[in-house]
């Protein structure tokens, strides 16, 4: 017989101990597991969306709310901004870059954005089926808006107002799917793409009373937001002070606005982190306890196994190998779980049109998990490991 | 078998015990009798090698036990001793046979099934390999504790009060079983005992006597 398979025996021979014992510290480790899988996930999530995007340029309201609408899209944008203003912009010596961004509409809560090809060059995007529009009213879908609402090329849909679905529908302009795109894991799997001209279209057929209104709102034609890449990186230092000062629009550099949120989402992560050290060094605590009662009570049997022959060191092993087992049950359940929840917060999350977020991956530093597992659970059964190595055979044949 | 030499044990912070010396040879049954507190856990402890002794030397099978470290007197105690605890100690996490396997396992040694089953067979316990300790009639239990005692075959057996809390058919019978299995291992067995039924179902045994007088030696071979 193995001390493993010993240890596992006695383990279970106190089972509303130990399934206590394995509950604490499995919830302590899958609330740790959640925190590392969720924020590294909205960490890269962030991250490529935001890849090769210096400033974001929209109007004048909070710079976050425009970082989250025009980047992200998890948030409504603050308005609209002259076309003649965007144009201008564009003619800046420090802007490499800058894709028109137009938003309004949406079909079954996925947003209809009005661009240009630029923004499917910007992400890299390739296509799964069909190709890009050629013209105004015919839409890209993002992998993830093809695969909820099952729609391919050659299919046509009704854009409907407002961007949380439930708007009314603009009546015959009917949008035709000529592409669907390969999943990118970023933010445009979400996404319904179209030509900026698209949602001029619907909007000036909608509000028009007559041809002389259509001209009228013609030369007044707005995007909502612009992206821009800089030339160069010294432009960061004078080009959105030029934005903010000279023009009626707001620019908002995604890195500050980012790292300002990641800021504020730290503190909620930081909670849940602090949960997890409380449940794991509560489960320590009751780790310790059980570990300490199981030695006063089995006190004459470890004195038993000494006269049989154990050296102390074997009897601390034993002890010791039972916490182990705690320790790789524990880290085993706490995975699962916390991979579960992540799974589980993921799903609600793609069912709000949210950020994407999986259980189904692995981040390097659940590495720590069994590593915590295994010293939380050694480090409350090392007292009681030396009790019972010091065990007194006395005990044993005072035992009457 | 059992040789003491002007064995003397100093608690740290008690007592100091001395002991009168005693020689039991191989086969021979020695009665250990004294009230409770009087030495005999302590006598007990010195020659199955959990105690060293402050003076004094305890020879056991040829083998002077201060010759062996800590660890070489566990490792000797595995193969040597057999011990027969009064409360009998078989934990109810494992089976029969896994109680026994525990000798074993304690010892560092390889399992031997055949011997295990062997034990069972001679005990009369045989069938009841695979019940839990709580499962089993005290006669049964004492049976397997027995088992345990013997199997590593050894060359000294000693039993804490085994009569205490039995029938008289119950302790007679007990007896008969100890001294049997003393003799097919052909070992020496010390019954540590205030029980007068022991001495009067063991006439040829000889007696040792500890009293209670910490300061002068202790203990009487009669």
């Amino acid at each position: 017989m193995k001390t493993i398979a010993l240890a596992f025996r006695y383990l279970w021979s106190r089972p509303l101990q130990a399934v206590l014992n394995l509950l604490l510290l499995t919830l302590g480790l899958a609330s740790i597991s959640f925190v590392l899988l969720a924020s590294e996930q909205i960490d890269r999530a962030f991250q490529r969306d935001l890849a090769g995007i210096d400033l974001v340029v929209g109007a004048k309201g909070s710079p976050m709310q425009l970082i989250l609408a025009g980047v992200f899209h998890i948030d409504v944008p603050p308005g609209n901004i002259p076309l003649a203003d965007v144009e201008e912009l564009r003619k800046q010596p420090q802007v490499a870059k800058l894709i028109p961004l137009s938003l309004g509409d949406s079909f079954r809560g996925f947003r209809i954005v009005g661009t240009t090809a630029d923004y499917l060059t910007h992400y890299k995007m390739a296509f799964a089926q069909g190709q890009a529009w050629t013209r105004p009213m015919e839409a890209v879908l993002g992998a993830q808006v093809s695969r909820d609402i099952g729609m391919v090329v050659g299919n046509s849909f009704i854009g409907s107002h407002g961007l949380g679905g439930g708007g009314h529908e603009h009546g015959e302009n009917t949008f035709r799917v000529t592409g669907v795109l390969a999943p990118c894991g970023c933010v445009v799997d979400r996404l319904i793409l179209t030509a900026t001209e698209s949602v001029w279209q619907v909007h000036e057929k909608a509000m028009a009373v007559d041809d002389a209104d259509r001209k009228a709102l013609e030369a007044e034609r707005e995007v909502t937001i612009a992206l821009i890449t800089y030339k160069s990186p010294l432009a960061a230092v004078t080009f959105p002070r030029y934005v903010n000062g000279n023009t009626g629009m707001q620019a908002a550099a995604p890195a500050v606005e980012v790292s300002r949120l990641l800021r504020m989402l730290g503190v909620g992560s930081e909670v849940l982190r602090g949960v997890g050290a409380v449940l794991l060094f509560t489960a320590a605590l009751s780790v310790f306890i059980a570990f300490w009662n199981a030695v006063r009570e089995r006190r004459a049997d470890l004195a038993m196994l000494r006269m049989l022959g154990a050296t102390p060191a074997k009897v601390a092993a034993l002890l010791l190998c039972e916490a182990l087992w705690l320790a790789v049950l524990a880290s085993a359940l706490g995975l699962a779980v916390g991979h579960g929840l992540t799974a589980l917060v993921g799903y609600l999350l793609e069912a709000q049109r949210s950020l994407p977020v999986t259980g189904r991956i692995w981040v390097p530093a659940e590495a720590w998990i069994p590593v915590a597992a295994i010293a939380v659970a050694t480090l409350a059964a090392l007292i009681p490991a030396v009790t019972a190595s010091r065990v007194d055979v006395a005990h044993l044949l005072n035992s009457r | 078998m059992i040789e003491t030499r002007a064995l003397r044990y100093d608690y740290p912070s008690g007592p100091s015990l001395s002991f009168h010396d005693v020689d039991v040879p191989q086969g021979a049954t020695l009665l250990l009798h004294g009230q409770s507190g009087a030495g005999k856990s302590t006598w007990l402890s010195l020659v199955a090698g959990l105690l060293t002794p402050t003076a004094g030397e305890v020879v056991v099978a040829g083998q002077p036990l201060s010759a062996l470290s800590r660890t070489g007197r566990d490792a000797w105690r595995a193969r040597h001793l057999g011990f027969l605890p009064q409360k009998l100690h078989l934990s109810d996490a494992l089976s029969v046979e896994r109680n026994l396997a525990l000798a074993f396992y304690a010892a560092g040694v390889p399992e031997n099934k055949a011997a295990l089953h062997h034990a069972l067979e001679l005990l009369g316990v045989g069938d009841l390999a695979h019940r839990r300790p709580s499962q089993l009639s005290g006669g049964q239990a004492q049976r397997v504790a027995l088992a345990r005692t013997i199997l590593m075959e050894p060359k000294v057996i000693l039993a804490d009060e085994p009569t205490a809390s039995l029938d008289d058919e119950a302790a007679l019978t007990g007896l008969r079983l100890l001294e049997n299995c003393a003799f097919q291992c052909n070992a020496t067995l010390v019954i540590a005992t205030h029980d007068r039924r022991v001495q009067e179902a063991l006439p040829a045994a000889m007696v040792y006597r500890i009293g209670r007088h910490p300061a002068a030696a202790m203990g009487e071979a009669a």
